[in-house]
């Protein structure tokens, strides 16, 4: 095979694997929305404060060591000890779900009814608020994270090529786990939603609020659940993030990036989510590969942006979305 | 008792269609507008310039722009900080191109080349909708601050690839580089200011505004009515586009001086600009003054508080600040979802009764 070829299809292997990364915070994303219409623009800030909480939790930090010394001059950093990780994942799960408690007593409840755009807004200013927390609470410098992931490349993969094909494809480990977490997690979740009683009374809720209130589903239950859900996925996410760039802002930032996997998926949909994610993995990996150089490079800014844009104007509700029907 | 619609009876046409029909609103109108150009200018030293007074002015015009958009013709945009790229890329070139021409007019040509290009990243708004179309905006968000660095005709291909303000005068007075004086910087952006909120407020009650109103409450009622999507949304595209587009010249060439296109005109400033537009009030032209006066006063009142009274570390109190900013922003949501153009149709509704309340 020519080697162009090869390089495409080096690329548009990683670009799976990137798409993966994508989805993992736009379930986030889908799952929120469908249950209470929320677009919940603080799934990436949850990643980050997710990730922040694991580390901080993994290396035995004091909690807003920053503030404390700042107002009593102490110098406290650590407490001393380290947490195993899987003890250290567990703890950060627990506070994932103290925090959409938190969040629905303090912030959803108030605002119930509002219009989708004040929703949005809430949810930007618990972004803020959430980003600053992080920051006070563990310190604003880039950790790296290590939960015990495989990570570089993978060597099964390189040699087997390598014989097949004349050339070793370089995968990272650590995109292939996340391959597969992504994919456990994503079954997981179809189930709970398919099977499960409280998955059911999900699905209500999504369908329509009023039925389900009247049939005796508790609005407030299934919203504290969902989020903490989407807190865990969040997590997730930030876990597979941390690991492979550092626990740092940029993190949350990946959030936006997570817009246009939606819009393409549709809003409302688990598979569009992924789906959405893989197609704009690929394509923005790609077009970086065949047109970067021709135009300047760093299209991965904008790609997946203009991509959804061109692609919404077809088709409005994006590939899996609910058929978009308005009248009078 | 003080403020009433009846009694304020009118003779002509001319006096029942001005911009201010209510008596009341005319004199607040009036002392504003006396207080801005004749007291303020004599007080105003480079600390309240930089920090208060000129982003005050700059982020209002972006708020009235970006509120034309959302509050009044419906459709949410998150490319604001895009579209002030363009006005401050377009004064740039336009400053360097064409030096003997006053840069009043180079603001304004700015504003236009922006109305330009918001018109074409609104054309999508015809099929696409609500937080689809939000996101869809962010495609010029990312694509214009990636132009803008990517292609070095538009920083005349300095090596930094940053652009700096040339000195230019109205009427012999130096408004942009370095000699600028405080006073000058903001009576020059006050002018600007004052045009906009003037055009703005005129249109919004006038048919055009009747027409965007309309396709916000629902398209597709005023579409069966008669009023025309294409032109209402375009429209609004163009007049927020062009509003936006001065800010950012204004804000490049006055405030700023150099800037860097992803640092000065990065994701942030849209969100910035689009909270002040919620908290100030969704359509309404004295809702994007509050909400510009209360997101650029917070910061620097917190910053007096935290650094400078209790003496923490700046970073510290930069994590601080985005708490308290993030968390005023949801209990003023909570609180008043309507924003704080809502509190003064209170405080008229008060005027209206006082002294005896029923």
């Amino acid at each position: 095979m020519p080697d162009q070829l090869l390089f495409a299809l080096e690329v548009t292997a990683n670009g799976l694997m990137a798409g993966v990364m994508y989805s993992l915070v736009a379930l986030g994303f889908v799952l929120i929305f469908k249950a209470s219409g929320i677009f919940n623009y603080s799934q990436g800030v949850l990643a980050l404060f997710a990730a922040l909480t694991l580390v901080g939790i993994q290396e035995g930090q004091v909690p807003f060591a920053h503030l404390i010394n700042a107002v009593t001059g102490l110098h406290v950093t650590e407490f001393g000890w380290k947490v195993p990780a899987l003890l250290a994942i567990l703890l950060t799960a627990l506070v994932m779900v103290g925090l959409a408690i938190i969040i629905e007593k303090l912030v959803l409840k108030h605002l119930v009814n509002q219009e989708p755009i004040i929703l949005f807004m809430a949810t930007i200013g618990m972004a803020y608020f959430l980003e600053g927390f992080g920051d006070v609470m563990w310190g604003a410098d880039i950790k790296t994270l290590d939960v015990g992931l495989p990570q570089g490349i993978n060597e099964t993969l390189e040699s087997v090529t390598d014989k097949a094909l004349g050339y070793g494809f370089f995968v990272d480990n650590l995109d292939i786990v996340a391959t597969v977490v992504a994919v456990m997690l994503v079954t997981a979740l179809t189930l709970f939603s398919q099977y499960s009683k409280q998955g059911r009374a999900l699905r209500a809720v999504a369908d329509d609020h009023q039925a389900a209130l009247s049939v005796g589903i508790s609005l407030r239950f299934i919203w504290v659940l969902v989020w903490s859900i989407a807190g865990f996925v969040a997590l997730v996410a930030g876990i597979m993030w941390g690991s492979k760039s550092g626990v740092q802002f940029s993190l949350s930032l990946i959030a936006l990036k997570a817009l246009p996997v939606l819009m393409l998926g549709g809003f409302t949909s688990i598979p569009g989510a992924i789906v959405g994610g893989l197609i704009i993995g690929v394509g923005e990996k790609l077009f970086e590969f065949f047109a970067g150089p021709l135009i300047g490079g760093a299209t991965e800014n904008w790609f997946a942006y203009v991509l959804a844009l061109v692609f919404l104007v077809f088709r409005p509700q994006g590939l899996f979305g609910e058929k978009i029907i308005e009248r009078v | 008792m003080f403020y009433r619609e009846a009694g304020d009876f009118k003779t002509s046409y001319r006096l029942d269609s001005q911009t201010f029909p209510i008596k009341f609103d005319r004199l607040r109108f009036y002392a504003v507008l006396a207080i801005a150009y004749g007291v303020i200018p004599f007080f105003v030293n480079d600390y309240w310039a930089s920090a208060v007074l000129v982003p005050f002015l700059i982020y209002s015009i972006a708020a009235i722009g970006l509120n034309v958009l959302v509050g009044y013709a419906g459709q949410v945009s998150l490319g604001t900080g895009g579209f002030m790229a363009v006005g401050a890329y377009a004064v740039y070139k336009l400053m360097t191109a064409f030096p003997e021409v006053s840069v009043f007019i180079h603001v304004l040509l700015a504003g236009g080349i922006t109305a330009v290009v918001g018109v074409l990243f609104g054309l999508p708004s015809l099929r696409i909708k609500g937080f689809y179309l939000a996101v869809a905006t962010l495609a010029a968000q990312f694509f214009l601050v990636w132009l803008f660095n990517k292609v070095p005709w538009f920083y005349n291909y300095s090596a930094s690839g940053q652009i700096n303000a040339p000195d230019r005068t109205v009427f012999g007075v130096f408004v942009t580089g370095a000699q600028t004086s405080a006073t000058a910087k903001y009576l020059f952006c006050l002018v600007m200011l004052t045009i906009v909120a003037l055009i703005a407020r005129n249109l919004t009650r006038g048919t055009i505004g009747r027409k965007w109103m309309a396709i916000r409450d629902m398209d597709i009622a005023a579409e069966i009515i008669g009023v025309n999507p294409l032109t209402t949304k375009i429209s609004a595209f163009a007049v927020s586009s062009f509003f936006v587009g001065i800010a950012g010249a204004l804000f490049f060439a006055v405030y700023l001086g150099a800037a860097e296109v992803g640092e000065a005109f990065g994701i942030q400033k849209s969100f910035l600009i689009l909270f002040m537009v919620i908290i100030g009030g969704l359509g309404s032209i004295f809702g994007s003054f509050a909400g510009a006066a209360f997101l650029v006063l917070l910061p620097v009142l917190l910053k007096n508080v935290l650094v400078g009274t209790l003496g923490w570390p700046t970073d510290l109190a930069a994590h601080i600040e985005l708490m308290i900013v993030g968390a005023l922003i949801v209990i003023f949501l909570i609180a008043e979802p309507h924003g704080l153009a809502q509190l003064w149709r209170v405080a008229k509704e008060k005027l209206r009764l006082w002294p005896f309340p029923h």
